[in-house]
């Protein structure tokens, strides 16, 4: 369970988030919706454990992400996927070796284990035979689902998405919501994903939790979006001003 | 506003706020490259060591300088060899002119230079490699498996220069003397003989020790400055960039004077 209690940051004396609380159930996937530049990424990073708040906290199985440091952090982040709204992949690595670096870093799997579940996760996003390439030689879908690969490869409990789609043609775009709804309704992890997938980003997910001036307006299953009573929240809904 | 903007307080203490500022600026800094420091030698003695990361990036760092090295040594060697000829001359003791060239290459400037020119080559490159790593998000994606950047990227580039820099220290020194041999001997015409003679009269292991121990810490500096001022760049190619000069810039000046204070406790 994944729970954020009364989280504000700022930046620069900017602020960005005014008291932000959520709560996301085990197994649950919530998709985190909003304008840009709003903060959205800055709620997931301190999911993360990648910012600290400046007051309020984000517990996370019960353990409080700010309080955790060293290898008590890296153990938790051990049980976390984390797909980067650029991908992340590292440009020395082949696709391959991007996949295989977490089993080889974080497990006792020999290379022929690690070959057979790197193959197996290429082959679930569609990237079979694309193991050799390097991240600079592939396009921008091949990167998001590799950086879906690397993340799943894992099997994480926690699995974060910043703007997976973003850059992305709609075609592709598709492509890759399926393949997170997919690996979700499989792997049952528990999930917050950033989009602006909207309203095709609700076909996938439980709940919609809405940021709008540093706060959540809305947060609830995606049919209540039209009824809620917030006009700011109907109007990023339905992209009328 | 934020209560440290010079424009919220009266004119005079505007001064006072500007001055206070930056120095909290700059102890804020200093700190935290000083915790830096820390973990990258807390990771560095605490086990796994990635090995062949090390070994890589000993390449990088150590073989890759070899020629730029080599050749700065052996003109350093060439020139000191001409100035010391025509200063010793002048006392009838251009017998000396081999351990003085000797002397101040593996005691000063066999270090000194070697490490201004891996600074310059590959302290600036690691500082790039991290930068970019870190405004792509890869270090982020690195702490999100659970591993730390310190381990994998950090400590490999500390352990190479610290192997690599006291090697190109004893090249740049071996170089240098061969070309004060090549202008004493062949163009200045002081007898070879007496020129590796006198070196080996005068040159002691002290002496050689304590070269080794200054390139040691020198191709400290440099990664420790180099890899700092990567991991915490800017933004974009212009913060790349500045970290970039920075780190050069920094690594250089702290050499010279870490050099400093070396040489008046050692020698």
């Amino acid at each position: 369970m994944i729970h954020i209690e009364n989280v504000t940051k700022a930046f620069d004396g900017v602020p960005v988030l005014q008291g932000v609380s959520l709560r996301v159930a085990a197994g649950e996937f919530v998709a985190l919706i909003g304008r840009s530049g709003y903060g959205k990424s800055v709620v997931l990073r301190h999911v993360a454990g990648l910012l600290r708040p400046d007051t309020g906290r984000v517990m996370v199985d019960g353990q409080e992400m700010s309080a955790l440091r060293g290898s008590a952090l890296r153990r938790l982040r051990a049980r976390f996927g984390f797909v980067f709204q650029g991908g992340a992949l590292f440009d020395s690595l082949s696709v391959f070796d991007n996949v295989a670096f977490p089993l080889r870093e974080k497990t006792k799997c020999t290379e022929g284990e690690i070959a057979k579940q790197v193959e197996g996760a290429l082959e679930r996003v569609g990237l079979a035979g694309a193991g050799e390439k390097l991240p600079g030689q592939i396009s921008g879908g091949m990167v998001k689902r590799t950086a879906l690969a690397r993340a799943l490869v894992m099997e994480p409990e926690f699995l974060f998405f910043d703007e997976p789609t973003t850059g992305l043609d709609p075609l592709t775009a598709q492509g890759v919501l399926d393949l997170i709804d997919e690996c979700h309704r499989n792997l049952g992890f528990t999930g917050i994903i950033i989009s602006h997938q909207i309203p095709r980003i609700f076909d996938i997910v439980d709940k919609v939790a809405v940021l709008q001036d540093g706060l959540i307006r809305y947060f609830g299953p995606p049919a209540g979006l039209e009824d809620a009573a917030d006009e700011a929240v109907r109007q990023l809904v339905t992209g009328r001003a | 506003m934020q209560a440290d903007s010079p424009s919220c307080c009266p004119t005079l203490a505007r001064p006072f706020v500007l001055v206070g500022g930056a120095a909290l600026r700059v102890l804020a800094r200093t700190g935290r490259m000083g915790v830096f420091f820390g973990r990258m030698v807390g990771f560095t003695l605490t086990p796994p060591v990635k090995l062949r990361r090390v070994v890589s990036r000993i390449h990088f760092i150590g073989f890759q300088s070899i020629l730029v090295v080599l050749l700065t040594g052996m003109f350093t060697g060439m020139v000191l060899c001409l100035q010391g000829y025509h200063a010793l001359s002048r006392f009838g003791s251009d017998a000396f002119l081999g351990p003085l060239v000797a002397m101040s290459l593996i005691r000063e400037l066999g270090p000194v230079i070697a490490a201004l020119m891996v600074a310059g080559r590959a302290g600036s490159a690691i500082t790039a490699e991290i930068g970019i790593m870190r405004n792509g998000q890869q270090l982020d994606a690195m702490e999100m498996m659970g591993l730390s950047p310190f381990r994998y990227v950090v400590v490999p580039n500390f352990l190479a220069a610290m192997v690599s820099m006291p090697i190109l220290a004893c090249l740049f020194d071996v170089v240098g003397i061969w070309g004060g041999y090549l202008v004493g001997v062949h163009l200045l015409g002081v007898s070879g003989g007496t020129y590796m003679g006198e070196i080996a009269v005068y040159l002691e292991m002290t002496d050689i020790m304590g070269g080794i121990y200054k390139a040691l810490s020198f191709g400290g500096i440099i990664a420790w400055v180099c890899c700092y001022k990567g991991y915490y760049t800017d933004f974009g190619a212009e913060g790349v960039s500045r970290a970039t000069t920075q780190a050069v810039v920094t690594s250089s000046v702290l050499i010279l004077v870490w050099d400093y204070l070396l040489t008046s406790v050692m020698f």
